[in-house]
């Protein structure tokens, strides 16, 4: 177990900053350093900042927070939230056991760092981002370039390496390669550009990296100027320019296994001057419009078409590290992650006429995130263990009306009730139901897994390939966790966890029912309950293994499972 | 809690007792009974609506609204029909059917995003970060499912695409997604009926007792969803989604694709009383090679798919209360682009509306000649919308409380396109 060390901001980055920005950052230097002195070693300093900024708000709306969610309710947040399933039984035993003051935050640096629990932790942000960067069917379609395993590789070495996020994005949004393991000069992070930049003179990849790097949506002002958005046409090709030295060559023909490979080419121009490469656009009006790279802070670059003279991807990714947006956009898509809403909505468009509801916060956790060299674990550590992640789901008579739902912008006085994603759920099944030994290696266990998930995915018909999923709370949903094979297996009487209990003589049946509610909802039952599970024995003519299989799918299916509460 | 099986009661029955169903009394064969003869007499009025979403935004002045002879016309050519119109030539079989549909020529939106288009085109509101409006077919089955009590199945049926989902109308009105096949996965139980009513009797206690720690709306939700889930679990009117059961020549007449295959379902989903069937048909983002596209897949598929549907629901006698739509996110760019493509474009293109009792044949508005503005009173999307609900029986005067206690008037507040209703 790694120690969290205390750290002292340094702002490495200030000349690049402006004058206004210099003062601020002064300003936050030494109230932090202030607090420093103040806290105990046990809290965070990035922790108390949170929670300072968030009671402003429950102060400012006259909230009064909920009270402290239970241990084990938190505990099984956090086991989703960063290795993505719920705790098992002997985990939540642990944590129960536990009775140091730091117990959260040695939870929360075990999640994060110790070998036990690396592979899941790396499995969750890959698939998260691996989702992020090609979706759920990126690359299973037969005219796709994409390699997923490929994709997954260079995340899995980035999340295992614990690459600053910085590097990781510089990375993805330069790389040249080939896309498939194995290949000579193969470099997984070809597969985030690979599809998005050889159609429309890549406004995918124009669209993706803004949207996903800077938080900004662009791809409206592809053809007309924004009517809510500062964003001008005019500023979309300037960043599309950017995407005019690379191109995708596919491996071999459709469906061969042969790698697509990324390339960097030199753009001669749209009226054919290299040095002076420009493209064109037109405005609705018609008129003709001519654009060069220039970065959404407006600062311009050497035109050259030349990619040894200038390689405008690098240029790029040199000034998205470097700006605001791109801490700003990291942090609050960690934030919407664990808190179930971001500090906008969508969790994407951080554009100007979308105001934060919380700005000063979002600017202090971007600022420390930086300062943190982009540390993803360490933003992780800061926000699951802040107050506003740790209150109940459960709502107050004064806190009902901060609720997302209702349209209110969020406010955190509460935790938020969400559903588990697909893949928690999968993942959550495997180890509850202690079918994870017989899954294969790690290529084996993912194509099981995507082969599972393709059900519930749906494409949209664009060229976008933007895509929805029915594993959102409606019925085929709730038929897959009535009747499918998944449930099937995870409560069949022959085998795996119900066969374990009932072969289990140290146990009693009291134990066996405890021991499956605390597995899928982390508690032990109430007496209605208990009560219950008698009757299912009864019902069951005293047959205790079939009890127990009907005890097991009721709890899996139940709401209290399936949401993280 | 005792779990008992009342002597005498079916499966069937039981099932609907569990679910909550309380409509449904009375003895099982009575009760299959009275549902024949109040399906023959509802049969006559009851409305049902069909929309065919083109996912992509398809080229409408290739489709509806050609340009012969603009510079922005493209190669295809126009030939009449038997409406007042003149279509694609590459839509033969539909022109012997536009005396059913009519073409509004007049659309002008502002949307040319997919994702905020398809928003727009779905609910009459733009994408607003605090509230979520329900989609076309939510409100419509919303509005609608009361009137059939007899309904089993979702009345929201999306085939082979996601649509928009129920917003603030809650996820108990959301669609029911299921491919073309009509295979709906994951039906059976595998345990006897006694078994599974005092699973979901012990299901229920588990969902209340969470639900009364108020956590929130969606916990309340997901106990809706069982209910429904567990009503079309057992429910013999699933036998609409076996579109294979068809006879051949009505599938080959519909088209041996997924859209054929979608359209010909949804004929047999209303005809059980489904209120809304979405059918979608994606590819139509052609930024590229978009003639030969259209020519010899995009239009060769709704041609026939389209033209079936039409002719099999007149001749079943659906047709008139049976509003079916054509549309998409947007049209295109009347320029086309360096790519023999067009791009997204709102500002003038054109749908295709008709049954349920609108005017049939008729091309309303237009749009200048290189077809880059509408001329004259041009529609959105509440327009189409409201009119669309009228079709339906639907009274515009219908609002709906958001989350948020804000009132919402059904289709914003849109105004009737008074060709199609006069």
């Amino acid at each position: 177990m790694h120690p969290v060390k205390l750290q002292i901001p340094f702002h490495n980055c200030l000349p690049l900053w402006g004058a206004l920005l210099f003062a601020g950052l002064i300003g936050s230097f030494s109230d932090s350093a202030l607090l420093a002195q103040q806290e105990d070693d046990s809290q965070l300093r990035q922790v108390d900042q949170i929670n300072k900024y968030i009671r402003q708000t429950w102060d400012d709306y006259e909230l009064k927070p909920s009270v402290e969610a239970t241990e084990n309710e938190w505990c099984r947040r956090v086991y989703l939230d960063i290795i993505g399933r719920i705790p098992t039984v002997e985990e939540l035993k642990e944590f129960s056991a536990d009775k140091s003051k730091d117990k959260k935050q040695k939870l929360v640096e075990t999640l994060l760092y110790d070998d036990v629990y690396t592979e899941e932790f790396v499995r969750n942000w890959t698939t998260l981002w691996t989702n992020l960067l090609i979706g759920r069917t990126g690359g299973m379609d037969d005219n796709s370039m994409v390699n997923r395993a490929g994709m997954q590789k260079f995340l899995r070495d980035s999340f295992a390496r614990n690459k600053p996020y910085d590097k990781m994005a510089y990375e993805l949004v330069t790389a040249t390669g080939k896309t498939a393991p194995g290949e000579n000069e193969f470099n997984g992070a070809v597969n985030f550009l690979i599809d998005k930049v050889n159609e429309e003179n890549a406004s995918l990849a124009t669209a993706a990296t803004s949207r996903i790097f800077l938080g900004l949506q662009v791809q409206c002002t592809q053809c007309h100027n924004h009517p809510f958005n500062d964003w001008k046409q005019q500023k979309y090709w300037e960043m599309n320019a950017f995407f005019r030295q690379v191109r995708a060559f596919p491996g071999g023909m459709r469906g061969s296994n042969a790698a697509a490979e990324l390339a960097d080419q030199d753009f001669n121009g749209e009226s054919g001057n290299i040095d002076e490469a420009d493209l064109f656009f037109e405005l609705r009006n018609g008129l003709i419009k001519v654009a060069y790279p220039v970065f959404v802070d407006g600062s311009e670059i050497d035109r050259s078409g030349y990619v040894n003279v200038v390689n405008r991807r690098k240029v790029l990714a040199d000034k998205i590290v470097e700006s605001p947006y791109f801490s700003k956009a990291a942090v609050n898509r960690v934030w919407a992650h664990f808190l179930g809403y971001g500090f906008t909505n969508p969790v994407d468009d951080l554009g100007p006429h979308n105001i934060p509801t919380h700005p000063e916060l979002l600017d202090y956790l971007s600022q420390e995130f930086r300062s943190s060299s982009f540390d993803v674990r360490k933003l992780i550590s800061w926000i699951a263990l802040s107050e506003p992640y740790s209150l109940s789901s459960r709502r107050t008579k004064t806190n009902q009306s901060d609720d997302p739902l209702l349209g209110e912008p969020p406010k955190f006085s509460h935790f938020y009730l969400r559903q588990m994603r697909a893949e928690e759920l999968y993942e959550s099944l495997m180890v509850a139901t202690q079918a994870a030994e017989s899954r294969g290696n790690y290529e084996q266990q993912e194509t099981l897994k995507s082969n599972w998930l393709r059900q519930f995915s749906q494409a949209f018909g664009t060229d976008e390939g933007d895509e929805t999923t029915t594993f959102n709370g409606t019925i085929p949903q709730v038929l897959m966790m009535f009747n499918g094979d998944l449930i099937k297996r995870a409560t069949s009487a022959k085998g795996g966890l119900i066969d374990g209990l009932v072969k289990n003589t140290k146990m009693d049946d009291k134990d066996r029912v405890d021991y499956l509610f605390m597995a899928g909802l982390g508690r032990k039952p109430n007496r209605e309950e208990a009560n219950l599970a008698k009757q299912l024995y009864q019902a069951r003519s005293g047959d205790m293994r079939e009890a127990l299989t009907d005890l097991w799918w009721v709890v899996l299916n139940s709401n209290e499972f399936i949401f993280n509460h | 809690m005792r779990f008992r099986t009342p002597s005498g009661m079916s499966r069937r029955h039981f099932m609907h007792h569990m679910a909550g169903a309380s409509a449904l009394t009375g003895s099982a064969l009575a009760m299959g009974h009275s549902i024949t003869t109040h399906a023959n007499e509802l049969s006559r009025k009851r409305k049902s609506a069909i929309l065919l979403w083109m996912g992509g935004g398809p080229s409408t002045i290739d489709i509806w609204d050609l340009k012969p002879g603009a510079s922005t016309g493209g190669p295809f050519k126009p030939i009449a029909t038997n409406g007042n119109m003149q279509i694609c030539e590459h839509m033969p079989m539909m022109a012997k059917n536009m005396d059913k549909m009519s073409v509004v020529r007049s659309m002008s939106t502002r949307e040319a995003d997919h994702s905020r288009g398809r928003y727009y085109m779905h609910t009459g509101y733009v994408p607003n970060p605090n509230v979520t409006h329900p989609s076309y077919g939510s409100v419509i089955a919303h509005e609608l499912a009361a009137q059939r009590p007899e309904l089993e199945i979702p009345p929201f049926v999306s085939v082979g695409g996601g649509s928009e989902g129920p917003g603030f109308l809650g996820m108990a009105w959301a669609p029911f997604s299921v491919n073309a096949s009509g295979q709906v996965r994951n039906l059976d139980m595998g345990i006897t009926p006694d078994r599974l009513t005092q699973r979901m009797q012990a299901l229920k206690l588990l969902e209340t007792g969470f639900i009364s720690e108020d956590r929130g709306i969606s916990a309340k939700e997901h106990a809706k969803v069982l209910d429904k889930t567990l009503n079309l679990m057992t429910s013999q009117q699933m036998a609409a989604f076996k579109v294979a059961q068809e006879p051949d020549e009505v599938k080959e007449r519909y088209g041996e694709n997924n859209f054929g295959r979608g359209c010909l379902m949804a004929r047999r989903l209303v005809e059980v009383g489904v209120p809304f069937v979405e059918v979608n048909l994606g590819g139509w983002d052609n930024h590229q090679n978009i003639f030969t596209t259209l020519e010899n897949q995009r239009l060769p598929t709704i041609d026939q798919a389209m033209s079936a549907l039409l002719e099999d629901l007149e001749q079943r006698g659906l047709l008139q209360d049976t509003a079916v739509i054509w549309m998409g996110e947007f049209g295109r760019t009347p320029r086309i682009n360096g790519n023999t493509g067009r791009d997204h474009w709102a500002r003038s293109w054109s749908v295709a509306v008709g049954g349920g009792g609108l005017n049939g044949g008729l091309a309303i508005g237009q749009t200048n000649e290189d077809g880059t503005r509408v001329e004259g009173t041009s529609y959105t999307s509440e327009d189409l919308m409201a009119t669309v609900c009228a079709s339906l029986g639907i009274s515009l005067e219908t609002t709906f409380t958001s989350r948020s206690g804000r009132p919402m008037k059904i289709a914003n507040s849109g105004k009737l396109i008074k060709e199609l209703v006069s």
